[in-house]
């Protein structure tokens, strides 16, 4: 690839998100910057609303100088990158062990009927999209789940009626 | 360090930090696996070679274990078995029963150890995963369901091809390996991951669904593409070769083979092959048999040498043919009392030829490359040109070597590179003084006599610099000369300027040659002006260049497709065209041969000849057919030894290939050349050359007869364009486009291509692919006139 070709695809990461990928690079070695993958995918992540495109994960490689396969495998390891466009708000639920065990089923069962979409899936207004996760490191609130960054437990059909009723 | 351990009661010493596995293949006790390789780094993941270790509370991982003193090891215990039984079981969770129709079954490491330590009944009851197939390109075919997840060909992709391509992506059940965005892979040793793979997800494209394993027998052999001369292995079935695979040889290839290596061969099997010998009577080719052929040679050649006198006739061969074919064709050629035979189809410059050393040899062993600490390659391609030596300087560069490349076409390399240097040819030579100019300063020493005249005007450059740093620095350097370096037209002074630098940093200085057996040519005495193993030539004859000059009345080819052969395509053809009597003997029936020549001999490739090819590092290495030749084809040695009978001329008399190739080794016995030569005063050097300079490639799947017949290889991204390649900056230069037509013209001739952006040709200069539709009107490294249109 030309050095000019690379330049356009990391053109892609805007002047925050850059600022912010160089102050995770520079908790690195020099020579190792790739450590600081998964806080890039992440930031350009946010920048893009909420998902991550080719050329991004493209542009993230030729940043930080590694493979564009080594990035499209931490890509696809990690539940929280999405590959797909998404809502605005994604609704991540863990139904892992414990939050099986304290009822997370009734808790996917409420979300899926008042949202009227399956897991996995994005409301066509695209304000909402259902995902399954695994254990988030919660298990003392279950069931759980997480909504952009925050963390709700000791979840109820009332209490996720309030909580989805406050966002827009 | 040595320890002692047991393995299932044998008492064995093992190099402390070896892995148990290691010491246990060394004592042919075999543990199963599959993601453990000897040439890659230790995965662990797949759990198959699990074996009691005494005092360990679990099995463990024989390839991921250290030997320790006293350790007592049981590869067959139950425990050991059982440990093994359960991990197959889990491995065929998600692996298909579809062994019947898998090109792997019968050769598959799965199908094996499941035989050996599986269960014989699944208690798995529920659904199979199924991964969708991969288009990894031309040569690779995928069945991803059937992939167990050892990433051996991701691990090879990281660390023998220096290139990640192949990655896993998902997790867990979703894993898949492949490239995630659809993509052929493009390395010249991707191949090998066909052999890496220990089940049929990555198999051979080309070859799919020809045979089964059992049904193919195989035979070793050498492959005959370029001076590394890899060690193979035909497999055979129904008297054709159906695919070639690595044989293990650590000195040359390790356990690697390039793709042309292993893909080119498909050209034997081409519907194109000469089957019968042919005359051209009138104009037409009539087939005849192989007595009135040989009668036809010997009268055609037998009216020239009389009524033209022997000097008349020629003879030319593929550096690829054989050293027993060699040294027949050049006594044969003498024996009439003629001097001109060559076989630098691509050479130009001749002027110093009597000093080149006995054979133009690596100067050291392939191996020994691993180990340099630094090393100038002069006009290489070598990725594409010699890959398996490029993979060892690669080795070395990971070590830390200091690998620093000087030519004209600027490659990508997948390792670091110290200095990448990509000039005009015009300044190659010009390059290369600046280096020794920087030497000769550092070291404070006298020039050699007219260096200083010649390099005043050359300017040392930092790169000029570095590189001679690097040189003069290390303990273990070497100087290359490449194959682009061989055909420049200034190779004279590139020589003796490679050998001052040599000298003055005490580095070893080699040549990588073109085909596979340019050292046993110069060996057998395939040079118009030196005889066998270096003899005087008598009598002396012309070369290539000057043959076609003085245009013959008679030529013999051996191997050569004059039009796509040779560096001057156009005075090859005109030669050959206005000749009196054209002897081919082809392997094919060539549109250029059947232009110009008079009578066509179907000779055997490789694959069906037995014969010797003699490596860079002067490797004598002989091979025995796999297969009987096709048609009435006859091994070309047998043809030339009848020839010489029919002729009458003496020693001719050898039962076998052996009996000629033995009587050439007792020739040259143990003799060792010293690459270096003479200084002579060289021509002044050009640092701004003006106007345009063609830069010539042939592309690695154009460099003989053979791979050129290969249609696997024909449809990766190495093969050659139609097109005029430049860089970014020259296209903006000529206001020109990607796409657009531009005229290149050239001693009134003038040619049209379409222009192709090429980051890799340097600045002023046109990248044409030799054999390209009109490119012989164009000299291969000289000024042209470019414009848009
Ligand atoms: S494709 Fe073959 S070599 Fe690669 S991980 Fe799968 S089984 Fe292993
Ligand atoms: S199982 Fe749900 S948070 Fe741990
Ligand atoms: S071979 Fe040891 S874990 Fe795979």
């Amino acid at each position: 690839m030309s050095a000019q070709m690379q330049a356009t695809g990391v053109a892609l990461i805007n002047d925050a998100s850059r600022a912010d990928i160089d102050r995770w690079v520079a908790k690195y070695p020099a020579e190792q910057k790739q450590s600081a993958v998964m806080a890039a995918l992440r930031i350009v992540q946010d920048q893009n609303g909420g998902w991550l495109t080719n050329e991004l994960m493209d542009a993230v490689a030729d940043y930080l100088e590694m493979p564009k396969i080594a990035v499209y495998e931490v890509a696809t390891f990690y539940s929280m990158y999405e590959l797909e466009p998404v809502g605005r708000h994604k609704i991540c639920v863990c139904t892992n062990i414990s939050c099986l065990l304290c009822g997370s089923d009734d808790v996917v069962k409420h979300l899926e009927g008042k949202l009227g979409i399956k897991m996995g899936e994005t409301t066509k207004d695209r304000r909402f999209t259902l995902k399954e996760v695994e254990c988030l490191g919660a298990c003392c609130g279950a069931p759980m789940m997480q909504i952009g960054n925050s963390y709700f437990e000791n979840l109820t059909a009332q209490k996720i009626d309030d909580i989805i009723g406050k966002l827009d | 360090m040595l320890v002692t351990i047991e393995i299932d009661g044998k008492k064995v010493q093992a190099r402390s930090g070896a892995m148990v596995i290691e010491a246990a293949d060394e004592l042919g006790i075999r543990i199963p696996r599959f993601c453990y390789h000897k040439k890659l780094s230790i995965a662990a993941n797949c759990r198959m070679c699990l074996v009691e270790v005494e005092k360990a509370a679990k099995p463990l991982p024989a390839c991921a274990t250290p030997v320790t003193e006293g350790m007592r090891i049981f590869t067959k215990s139950r425990k050991a078995l059982d440990a093994q039984k359960a991990v197959m079981e889990f491995l065929l969770i998600n692996h298909p029963l579809d062994c019947p129709i898998c090109d792997q079954g019968g050769e598959c490491e799965l199908q094996d150890v499941a035989m050996g330590y599986g269960r014989d009944v699944s208690r798995f009851a529920e659904k199979k995963r199924v991964v969708k197939d991969k288009n990894l390109g031309p040569l690779i075919s995928t069945d991803m369901t059937r992939c167990i997840h050892c990433t051996r060909c991701v691990r090879f992709g990281e660390e023998i091809a220096g290139l990640r391509e192949l990655g896993a992506t998902g997790r867990g059940e979703h894993m898949e390996i492949g490239t995630y965005i659809e993509k052929a892979v493009q390395h010249e040793l991707s191949g090998n991951v066909i052999d890496l793979c220990p089940v049929g997800a990555l198999t051979n494209k080309p070859f799919r669904f020809s045979a089964r394993a059992w049904e193919m027998r195989q035979f070793p052999t050498i492959a005959a593409h370029d001076c590394v001369g890899s060690n193979l292995n035909a497999h055979i079935g129904k008297n054709k070769v159906l695919r070639m695979v690595p044989r293990d040889n650590e000195l040359v290839n390790e356990t690697w083979i390039s793709d042309r290596d292993r893909f080119g061969f498909e050209g034997v099997n081409s519907d194109d092959r000469l089957r019968v010998p042919m005359i051209k009577q009138n104009g037409q080719w009539k087939e005849t048999d192989w007595t009135s052929a040989l009668d036809f040679v010997a009268t055609g050649l037998g009216k020239i040498a009389s009524t033209s006198g022997v000097s008349e006739i020629g003879a030319l061969c593929s550096p690829s043919s054989t050293v027993e074919e060699m040294y027949l064709l050049q006594r044969f050629i003498r024996g009439l009392g003629s001097g001109h035979v060559d076989h630098r189809l691509r050479q130009t410059d001749f002027s110093d030829q009597d000093a080149a050393p006995l054979y133009p040899s690596l100067g050291q062993s392939i191996e020994h490359l691993e180990t340099v600490d630094a090393a100038l390659v002069i006009g290489a391609d070598i990725r594409r040109q010699q890959p398996l030596l490029a993979h060892r300087l690669r080795m070395a560069a990971l070590d830390g070597a200091n690998v620093m490349f000087l030519g004209s076409v600027g490659s990508t390399y997948q390792f670091p590179v110290a200095a990448n240097v990509v000039v005009d040819p015009r300044c190659l030579t010009n390059e290369l003084a600046g280096v020794a100019k920087a030497l000769l300063k550092q070291a404070s020493v006298n020039p050699p006599a007219g260096f200083a005249e010649s390099a005043k005007a050359v300017q040392v450059s930092a790169d000029h610099e570095a590189i001679a740093k690097a040189l003069k620095g290390a303990r273990n350097a070497t100087v290359l000369l490449g194959t682009d370096a061989i055909h420049h037209p200034d190779l004279s002074t590139l020589r003796s300027l490679a050998s001052l630098i040599a000298q003055l940093t005490d580095a070893k200085l080699g040549y990588m040659t073109e085909g596979a057996n340019a050292a046993g040519a110069w060996l057998a005495g395939m040079v118009p002006h030196r005889g066998p193993s270096g003899s005087k030539g008598a009598p002396a004859g012309s070369p290539i260049s000057e043959m076609l000059r003085q245009a013959l009345k008679a030529y013999v080819l051996l191997g050569v497709e004059p039009d796509k052969d040779c560096g001057d395509v156009r005075a090859a053809m005109k030669a050959m065209r206005d000749a009196n009597f054209v002897v081919a003997l082809t392997a094919y029936q060539s549109p250029s041969l059947e232009q110009v020549a008079h009578v066509m001999l179907p000779v055997a490739p490789f694959t069906e000849t037995s014969g010797t090819f003699v490596n860079a590092e002067g490797r004598w290495q002989s091979f025995a057919g796999a297969v009987a030749p096709q048609g009435d084809a006859r091994p070309a040695w047998k043809v030339l030894r009848v020839l010489g009978n029919v002729m009458h001329i003496d020693g001719f008399e050898f039962m076998s290939s052996e009996e000629v190739r033995d009587e050439l080794r007792t020739r040259v016995g143990n003799a060792h050349p010293d690459n270096k030569t003479r200084w002579h005063p060289p021509r002044p050097f050009v640092s701004v050359p003006q106007g345009f300079t063609r830069v010539t490639l042939v592309a690695p799947h154009s460099v003989d007869a053979i791979v050129r017949r290969s249609d696997a290889l024909q449809q990766t991204t190495d093969a050659p364009t139609f097109a005029a390649l430049v860089s970014d900056e020259t296209a903006r230069e000529l206001s020109v486009r990607e796409g657009q037509m531009v005229a290149m013209a050239q001693g009134g001739n003038e040619i049209t291509m379409p222009v192709r952006l090429d980051a890799r040709v340097p600045r002023g200069c046109v990248l044409v692919y030799a054999g390209q539709p009109g490119a012989e009107h164009l000299d291969p490294s000289a000024t042209l006139t470019v414009r848009g249109i």
